[in-house]
């Protein structure tokens, strides 16, 4: 960025584009997720808001959620009960600042951006467990404590494989790992990719590992009592929290910017990587079946574990005979 | 994770992604109107003029939703000195499709073709009470009901198809009389359709007394009987010239096209 802005402006200028991006990248996410399930089931989806093949829908659909009653149930713990979608909300936010599309087109450059976007995903359960614990609810109380075991049992297995890239790259930059990839990490690295997407999903509570909402057993777990714009606010959630994991599987395991053409559309190739990624979390939701609660954990500790360590071995040993 | 879960999961994957691909099965129906099968139950329509108020079509419904008022007029004599007749004057037939669950029953129950299916289906109400279509609603319904389907290949001919083609009670005697070939089962009820063009019988016969200016009477006769069987007219144009068409003179039979040409003699047909 050759222009030069008043730091101030600049700041304002930056929050704004990630709070764009924000509200529009889990919206495209969900309309394509509309879409590509539907046509996957033999259906249409939405085809009438907004006139084109219902590209509004879910313009229309948050539209109804404002117009909704926002109703705190009489028990609940009501300022918990208020705070939660924020709790499980923001997160997302602030880890889609810093995830880099480009070297250039990054909300924040932060040193240790890899631990910063682990930690403040890590917070966004809070959110799923305020949530089921203020709402006076058995259900919801389920939900949330499926949700944080399920948590639990995943976010060491992630945080395993983004370690091994990590190691590989030498940094715990998102710029700097995106910058060093190559393409043999798509090979060397290819365990940690597989363990990471699926510990990305169970993060996201996507099927198959949608046990703390398995609407047919707990109605929909944490989120039972919610109504109007703060359900509104958890679905938000979920579908940034798909844009930063698809994103960040794109940064960290498909090398983000690199790709053919000029190196200032690079941007162009991480997004374009993050929505192959989105439509993949889609796709599996779609074609697989809900785990059931004691497989998932025997995934998570039996599988996963072991191989995001073996993975870490792999990348030890490359990035000792391979020095760059 | 027991054995066959992973083959399993990726045929999973290929089953959606294949679907994916291929067109949906999603009726756009408000945007685009379903082809529906032929013989589809949408209402039911009432030719008034058709009813004699008989009531078995109210007296045959499951669901008593048919309604029916009717008083009797007299009619006066036709000639002078006869008697006075009798007639039913439809007052009130009413169907309530709220409580109707489209079982046909009064449709095959009506002896004078009164009722009929249209295949209209756009007619759901707000108010459950608009449901009850009086016979000037059910009359408006007859606009929309279709020619019957043509009969399947093979099938039976129709019953008065078949009953027109029984020869008179004077011709009948003649078989027997004749003394020739059995007959082969032309006209008998129950005679499939589609056993070949030379089986069948010489019914619909409007066009020519002669078999000299028989192309020229095929021309203009009814040209759903001309060209379904050349082949017969030509066999029994060689043996000789159609007799029972010259000897009638038939200008009565002329323009009615399912008459039956009364002195078409047994042993002709077999021979055909």
């Amino acid at each position: 960025m050759n222009l030069v802005l008043a730091p101030w402006l600049e700041v304002v200028l930056r929050a704004l584009a990630v709070l764009v991006a924000f509200l529009v990248l889990p919206l495209l996410v969900g309309q394509t997720e509309h879409k590509v399930m539907a046509h996957m089931q033999g259906r249409l989806g939405p085809m009438y808001a907004g006139g084109f093949h219902g590209w509004a829908q879910l313009v229309a659909d948050g539209v109804k959620f404002v117009q909704k009653e926002d109703i705190t149930p009489a028990r609940a713990d009501r300022q918990v009960f208020r705070l939660a979608p924020f709790v499980a909300l923001i997160p997302y936010l602030v880890a889609l600042a810093v995830i880099p599309l480009s070297p250039k087109v990054v909300g924040a450059t932060v040193d240790a951006s890899v631990v910063l976007v682990l930690a403040v995903i890590g917070v966004g359960i809070i959110g799923t467990l305020m949530a089921g614990w203020a709402s006076a609810n058995k259900y919801s109380l389920l939900g949330a404590m499926r949700a944080a075991a399920q948590l639990v049992s995943y976010e060491l297995p992630m945080v395993l494989a983004v370690a091994s890239v990590a190691l590989a790259a030498g940094t715990l930059s998102l710029v700097g790992i995106g910058n060093a990839w190559n393409p043999w990490w798509l090979l060397w690295q290819l365990p940690g990719a597989v363990v990471f997407l699926v510990s990305a999903l169970a993060e996201l509570q996507r099927p198959p590992f949608d046990m703390p909402l398995a609407d047919s057993e707990i109605v929909f777990g944490a989120f039972t009592e919610y109504t109007g714009l703060r359900f509104a606010f958890f679905l938000l959630a979920e579908y940034a929290g798909i844009v930063v994991m698809s994103l960040l599987f794109a940064v960290l395991f498909l090398g983000g910017w690199h790709g053919p053409f000029e190196p200032w559309v690079g941007w162009v190739w991480t997004l374009l990587k993050g929505f192959l990624v989105a439509v993949v979390v889609i796709w599996l939701r779609v074609s697989w079946p809900r785990m059931r609660e004691d497989q998932l954990q025997r995934l998570a500790w039996v599988w996963l574990v072991p191989m995001a360590l073996f993975q870490l071995a792999i990348t030890a040993v490359g990035v000792v005979v391979f020095p760059r | 994770m027991g054995d066959g879960i992973l083959p399993g999961l990726v045929k999973g994957l290929g089953t959606t992604a294949r679907s994916l691909t291929r067109r949906t099965h999603t009726a756009e129906y408000p945007d685009v109107a379903p082809a529906l099968p032929p013989r589809s139950r949408g209402v039911i329509a009432l030719t008034e003029e058709n009813c004699t108020s008989c009531m078995l079509c109210a007296r045959e419904c499951p669901d008593w939703c048919i309604y029916i008022d009717s008083h009797k007029e007299e009619l006066p004599p036709t000639t002078p000195g006869g008697r006075a007749r009798q007639r039913n004057v439809l007052d009130r037939f009413a169907i309530d499709f709220s409580l109707c669950m489209y079982c046909g029953i009064c449709i095959e129950a009506c002896p004078f073709d009164a009722l009929h299916w249209s295949p209209e289906f756009e007619y759901a109400e707000t108010d459950i009470r608009d449901l009850l279509h009086e016979k000037d609603r059910l009359g408006a319904w007859m606009a929309t009901v279709p020619p019957p389907p043509a009969l399947d290949p093979g099938s039976v001919d129709p019953a008065e198809v078949t009953a027109a083609a029984k020869p008179p009670r004077g011709a009948a005697g003649a078989g027997p009389r004749a003394g020739s070939a059995p007959r082969a089962g032309a006209g008998a009820p129950g005679r499939t359709r589609g056993d070949g063009p030379a089986a069948r019988p010489t019914r619909v016969r409007p066009e020519s007394p002669a078999g000299s200016d028989r192309a020229a009477g095929s021309l203009q006769g009814a040209s759903a009987a001309a060209p379904e069987r050349p082949a017969a007219d030509r066999a029994v144009d060689a043996t000789k010239p159609m007799p029972a068409l010259g000897d009638t003179g038939s200008p009565a039979a002329e323009g009615d096209s399912t008459q039956v040409l009364p002195e078409v003699t047994p042993d002709e047909e077999g021979r055909e």
